[in-house]
């Protein structure tokens, strides 16, 4: 009974073929029988997983019928849960047991889904590959000797995997986008502001985003509708109605302009990955769009502009960890975080301020622009989702460099503010890739639409990794 | 090229290194750093910052009050307690007459 997508599932709830507790014990078997190998979870939650299966039972049985009721799902372990251990997948957090819930959860658990559990990442979301995880690397199930990707490792894998039909991660720079390209799944990164930060642990306060994983398009759509929404307790959130994001993804995108920017299939990646991405492209025009050759001209400088940025958030977000009213003390950093933290700092100091952080802000405005100029002239953006598919656990570990220039075409979205979406493209040697399709702010819809059609096309969500 | 003084900025940043990690450290901040370099080759003279991209300006709520966490609840999670107060390292010495 794994592996089902969310919209399989609902209809098989709502026809009482199988019951919420029957799901939520598949759910909870297979992930005992694979986590030994995948080292995607870092707490279960069988007991009350198995409560809220009950009464969501209960609910379908009383005729209630709401996207997510009943549907089992996992957290990265970035979302605060009241009573229930979250660590950011760092040491200093190892045994924070939070007083309250993050705003999604406390959605979640209103529309009904059950938890059952909470997932390994990339300590405070701080890498590309799930390595920087103070619990040990989360493995990627087409090749347990890879990385999934990361810094939303462990949601990603359970979703790839057929643990749980939905995860929720967070998108800093890519670390939902990049994770779901190299594991066969669906990623949304929302436009900054849709959904609710509010209880999640902050990484980046200006780039920060609550997104999903899943196996299709169309069940992306139906968490976002739970998901999205103006919340009073995040001032960022944003007020703008939420869209029927369901409604007309199964509409053609005949006449559709969709861009392809000449500075994402560049020099020096996977020439396998361009190509797989170009053919993608190429689908979309046998579904009837325009296909339009862009510049976004400033895209060159987003990721340095990303990790001074970012950085002295980062620098910033982790002061407050000093030990005194949760947590343990500033020793418990492991690396990663140390670098951002020292970053941070230094571009933020006094005689760097101007020529490194301001200069930033400034460039952060040319690349807002060339995405805004760009929507102008085309409805989606199509782009990989990253240079390259899966790597070697340990391949990049000593070169923090390296491992940063793979967000190079998700980072981007972060900047500008924009929605993305990564949708399962094929395969190169077995291993997956993804496309990203970029939206103007607000743009999900859109997105959902686009990403819905190209999987109807190629269906290669249904190819599965052999586990 | 700018160089990183690793020991001050690990001090005004509260995080304890070992020797060996201010050396690794050092390293590999300075790669970041020279790649970082580019940036100051764009033309910025005419370019305001971006410090947010909601657009959104003086978001405010009612001022009213409502119920909070209980002292207990709010000092459950801290590792060192006193008569159920946060104890923190003292931070000002007492003045000796």
């Amino acid at each position: 009974m794994y592996g089902l997508t969310i919209a399989q599932a609902r209809k098989k709830l709502d026809n009482k073929e199988i019951s919420a507790v029957e799901l939520t014990k598949a759910s909870l078997q297979r992930l005992q029988s694979l986590d030994k190998k995948l080292n995607a979870f870092l707490t279960v939650t069988e007991e009350t997983a198995l409560e809220s299966a009950k009464k969501a039972d209960e609910r379908i049985k009383n005729g209630d019928s709401t996207p997510l009721l009943g549907i089992p799902f996992s957290l990265k372990d970035m979302y605060l849960t009241k009573g229930i251990r979250t660590t950011a997948g760092s040491k200093v957090l190892e045994d924070y047991i939070p007083q309250y819930s993050s705003t999604v959860v406390e959605k979640l658990e209103t529309a009904g889904a059950v938890l059952i559990g909470k997932n390994n990442q990339d300590a405070w979301a701080h890498g590309s590959s799930g390595e920087n995880s103070d619990f040990g690397s989360t493995t990627n199930p087409w090749n347990t000797e890879l990385v999934p990707g990361g810094s939303s490792s462990g949601p990603a894998v359970a979703v790839a995997a057929g643990i749980a039909p939905f995860s929720m991660g967070t998108d800093t720079g890519g670390s939902i986008r990049q994770p779901a390209a190299l594991t066969n799944i669906v990623g949304l990164k929302p436009t900054y502001g849709r959904v609710s930060r509010y209880g999640t642990i902050a990484m980046a306060s200006s780039f920060d985003t609550m997104g999903h994983f899943t196996k299709t398009v169309e069940d992306s759509a139906m968490v976002l509708s739970v998901t999205a929404g103006k919340d009073a307790k995040d001032a960022t959130s944003s007020p703008k109605p939420i869209d029927a994001y369901t409604k007309d993804i199964d509409t053609s995108i005949k006449g559709l302009k969709i861009g392809m920017p000449k500075e994402y299939f560049i020099d020096g990646m996977d020439e396998k990955v361009k190509e797989a991405t170009m053919s993608a492209i190429k689908k979309l025009e046998e579904l009837g769009a325009e296909i339009v050759e862009i510049s976004l001209p400033h895209t060159q400088y987003a990721i340095d502009i990303y990790y001074v940025l970012q950085t002295a958030e980062v620098s910033s977000n982790l002061a407050r960890y000093d030990g005194i009213r949760y947590g343990n003390t500033r020793e418990f950093f492991g690396d990663e975080a140390k670098r951002r933290i020292m970053l941070g700092t230094f571009v933020l100091a006094h005689g760097y301020y101007d020529a490194y952080y301001k200069r930033a802000m400034k460039i952060r405005t040319l690349i807002k622009q060339d995405f805004e100029k760009a929507f102008e002239k085309v409805d989606v953006i199509a782009t990989p989702a990253s240079p390259t598919t899966a790597w070697k656990i340990g391949e990049k570990v000593d070169d923090p460099l390296a491992m940063y220039l793979s967000d190079v075409f998700t980072v981007t979205g972060n900047v500008a503010g924009i929605p993305g979406l990564s949708v399962p493209a094929g395969f190169v040697k077995n291993l997956p890739v993804g496309m990203q399709l970029l939206g103007p702010m607000f743009g999900e819809k859109l997105l959902f639409q686009v990403g819905r059609q190209y999987e109807l096309a190629t269906k290669w969500y249904e190819k599965e990794p052999n586990l | 090229m700018t160089t990183i003084d690793v020991k001050h900025i690990a001090k005004l940043a509260e995080l304890p290194l070992t020797q060996e990690e201010e050396k690794k450290f050092k390293k590999q901040l300075s790669a970041i750093l020279e790649h970082i370099e580019k940036l100051s080759s764009v033309d910025i003279s005419q370019v305001a910052e971006t410090s947010q991209v909601t657009g959104l300006e003086n978001v405010d709520r009612e001022d009213s009050a409502s119920a909070s966490f209980s002292q207990e609840e709010a000092t459950s999670q801290a590792k060192i307690k006193h008569n159920g107060l946060f104890e923190v390292p003292v931070i000002l010495e007492e003045a000796v007459e």
